[in-house]
């Protein structure tokens, strides 16, 4: 057996860290730009573009774009409405989705596998194929609200958050993860009388954080990025979200840092939830194989 | 003693208030116009006026973003929840109207009689909509690039022809001092494509479709004329005056204001902007490629929805909105041309000796509305993929024949589209 050359093994490393750092350059030059984009003015943004300056805090800098950001648009009613609708979506979606998941897993049902083939067989249809039938179901739907019975979801939180909460991809990721748990720990619960929901609440479910933490990112993600349903199903500004909201910023003379800046601040939350949980992320990925 | 009158006069003013509010009928009206400080000011502003002018009705009013503005409107109709006041770009009008998500506009047509012509929006014979401005392409230049160059400067009584555009072209190319000669903007995808590239054709002796029945684009779109005006159109990127499809939008922006660019293909909107930054600016009438120079026309219009059971009251608000104040306003504010000459002389760029008093007469002059058919809106994708593919270097010939092919296929499926 060949024993290790400390001087090949700095070598492989040096190389290792040059790869590496090429590659998050690459994914961080998009953050950056961005973000020094969003203190410059206009002409000086797009004079940038073509050098290196584009990345660098240089010239002419303020926070004037992100003054007139907030002044072409509520950003921050975009930003609540998409915290809101996103927070309540993933919430629910990680309880319903695991539920499902706990079924599949461990208990013994006619007709589980087809279902739940016929769950992950969604996985392939677009939403788009699905999405004028779904708004004409929507705008039908009742809702026992306070006043009463109301008819149509449209223009409200419910309709951006409830046809969401249940995704194939959830509840695959939830089944396999629960399916490679110990049963022993399961019917030994069982042994000890305990009910279905004592063992998902207290048993499996205390052992679902890494596949908890990456539906939550992928779902946060995939919500947290709506542009279609919502453009649909809302038309008052008062519940638009943060991606309906950008083509505030798109008129007939693209206000470039303006859009910079309102990009700076609808990416904060995202890169604050990724940043909360990526350890927990990274480690399900790695034991499940699956890849967002 | 005091105090009881006092608070009698304010029961009374109150009470007077929600009278006149309690018998306002409400109408609901959905605008472009989100984003634009300017815009949203002057048409809230219109609103309120409105409001407090009678006491029958009372609009309120949901702005969206220009560029999702069409999609949230047909989901809408979809859902049935179309608002009672639409506005509607011209072009798209026609398609509105045939789906049934527009009524025809009740209102006296002797108010709009000196419009200019691409603010009506008429389908089928009757008045669906009306705009409060228009806008308008011309060639933005320099005053010293002409000079250097050797120029004529072309008129509205004799613009360039075709020859002496390309000369034009061929003078700045040769200079060295710019990156390409002419900017026609093909950064600007869309609906830029058949509003600012079909009148070149037009202009060629060709079409999108055949006016005369609304049935066919064969022989207008791939007949000799619309050949010549393909070949021409891939010359110019072939041959290095134009930047292509890929061009960055930033260039768009900036390329001319920087002088990287001689010429520019542009609209109203982008004037004053440009006029802040280039000195010498002028702007240029469309070059006569042999039938006639012209530019597109039609911009946004007020427009009453097939299901408002107001339409009374959607037409009072679009009347009152009309009046030259508010035309002035908008051009004022935006820099789009306002729709009368009385309005045209109430504004600080459009009258007489005004920057951009030439737009108002190019629209008056050269305009052309895109073909007025409910099928447009198919078309005008079709021909907008054409014209990038042969700016690609796809075969002239077969690349309009696929496009005619894909137009008339269209037409066919929804049954002549309703001519």
């Amino acid at each position: 057996m060949a024993s290790i050359n400390p001087a090949n093994h700095g070598l492989r490393l040096a190389v290792r860290y040059a790869v590496l750092s090429i590659i998050a350059v690459v994914f961080l030059f998009p953050l950056v730009f961005m973000i020094m984009s969003s203190f410059k003015p206009d002409l000086q943004l797009l004079q940038d573009t073509g050098s290196l300056r584009a990345f660098l805090p240089v010239g002419d800098l303020s926070f004037e774009n992100y003054r007139e950001a907030f002044e072409r648009a509520p950003v921050w009613t975009f930003v609540k409405n998409s915290i809101i609708v996103t927070g309540l979506t993933v919430a629910l979606s990680l309880f319903f989705c695991s539920l499902a998941a706990f079924s599949f897993a461990f208990l013994n049902w006619h007709g589980r596998d087809t279902v739940l083939a016929v769950i992950l067989a969604t996985l392939i249809v677009p939403f788009e194929t699905i999405a004028i039938p779904l708004l004409l179901l929507v705008s039908k739907l009742p809702w026992l609200g306070m006043d009463g019975i109301e008819w149509g979801w449209l223009n409200t939180y419910r309709v951006q958050i409830i046809p969401w909460v249940a995704d194939g991809l959830t509840i695959f990721l939830f089944v396999q993860y629960f399916k490679d748990l110990p049963h022993e720990l399961v019917e030994a619960a069982r042994v000890e009388g305990a009910s279905w929901w004592q063992i998902y609440s207290r048993v499996v479910m205390p052992l679902a954080g890494p596949v908890l933490a990456t539906a939550a990112i992928l779902k946060f993600l995939v919500m947290y990025n709506q542009y279609l349903w919502p453009l649909i199903v809302v038309q008052e500004e008062s519940y638009r979200p943060v991606m309906v909201g950008l083509q505030y910023f798109f008129q007939l003379n693209t206000a470039w840092g303006e859009v910079m800046a309102y990009l700076t601040l609808i990416t904060v939350p995202v890169l604050i939830f990724y940043l909360a949980l990526q350890r927990a992320f990274i480690a399900s990925i790695a034991s499940t194989g699956v890849k967002g | 003693m005091r105090r009881k009158a006092t608070l009698a006069t304010l029961a009374g003013a109150l009470t007077l208030v929600a009278g006149t509010a309690a018998a306002q009928t409400e109408l609901t009206m959905w605008y472009h116009g989100a984003g634009n400080e300017v815009e949203s000011r002057i048409i809230n502003q219109i609103v309120d006026d409105f409001n407090a002018s009678q006491s029958d009705w009372k609009v309120v009013i949901e702005s969206f973003p220009q560029l999702s503005y069409n999609d949230s409107v047909v989901a809408a109709a979809l859902a049935g929840n179309l608002p009672d006041i639409l506005d509607v770009d011209g072009p798209v009008m026609p398609n509105w109207a045939w789906s049934g998500y527009l009524q025809p506009l009740p209102i006296d047509e002797s108010v709009i009689a000196d419009f200019l012509p691409g603010t009506k929006g008429y389908w089928d014979g009757e008045l669906y909509s009306v705009g409060l401005w228009d806008a308008a392409v011309a060639l933005y230049a320099r005053r010293s690039t002409l000079e250097e160059l050797g120029l004529r400067t072309p008129t509205l009584e004799e613009p360039w022809t075709g020859e002496e555009f390309m000369a034009a072209l061929d003078a700045a190319k040769a200079s060295g001092k710019y990156e390409y000669a002419f900017d026609p903007g093909m950064a600007w995808t869309g609906e830029w494509y058949p509003y600012a590239f079909s009148p070149f054709l037009q202009s060629f002796g060709g079409d999108i479709v055949d006016r005369s029945t609304y049935q066919t684009a064969d022989g207008v779109l791939n007949g000799d004329a619309a050949i010549a005006f393909g070949e021409w159109w891939q010359s110019l990127f072939a041959e290095g005056y134009a930047p292509g499809t890929s061009q960055d939008p930033a260039d768009r922006d900036a390329g001319f204001i920087d002088g990287r660019y001689a010429f520019q293909w542009n609209g109203n909107w982008a004037a004053v902007a440009t006029l802040e930054k280039v000195d010498d600016l002028v702007f240029l009438p469309a070059p006569d490629f042999g039938n006639g120079p012209k530019i597109g026309a039609a911009s946004w219009q007020f427009g009453v929805s097939a299901t408002s059971e107001h339409p009374e009251g959607a037409a009072a608000f679009i009347e009152f909105a009309l009046q030259d104040k508010y035309l002035a306003a908008f051009s004022d504010g935006i820099g789009l041309i306002p729709a009368t000459p009385s309005a045209a002389a109430m504004t600080k760029n459009y009258k007489e000796g005004g920057p951009l008093a030439v737009f108002f007469d190019l629209s008056k002059e050269q305009a052309l509305v895109r073909p007025v058919t409910p099928g447009y809106v198919v078309a005008a994708k079709v021909f907008e993929k054409a014209l990038a593919d042969i700016a690609n270097g796809a075969d002239v010939a077969d690349t309009l024949d696929a496009a005619v092919d894909e137009i008339d296929a269209d037409i066919q499926r929804n049954n002549g589209y309703g001519h």
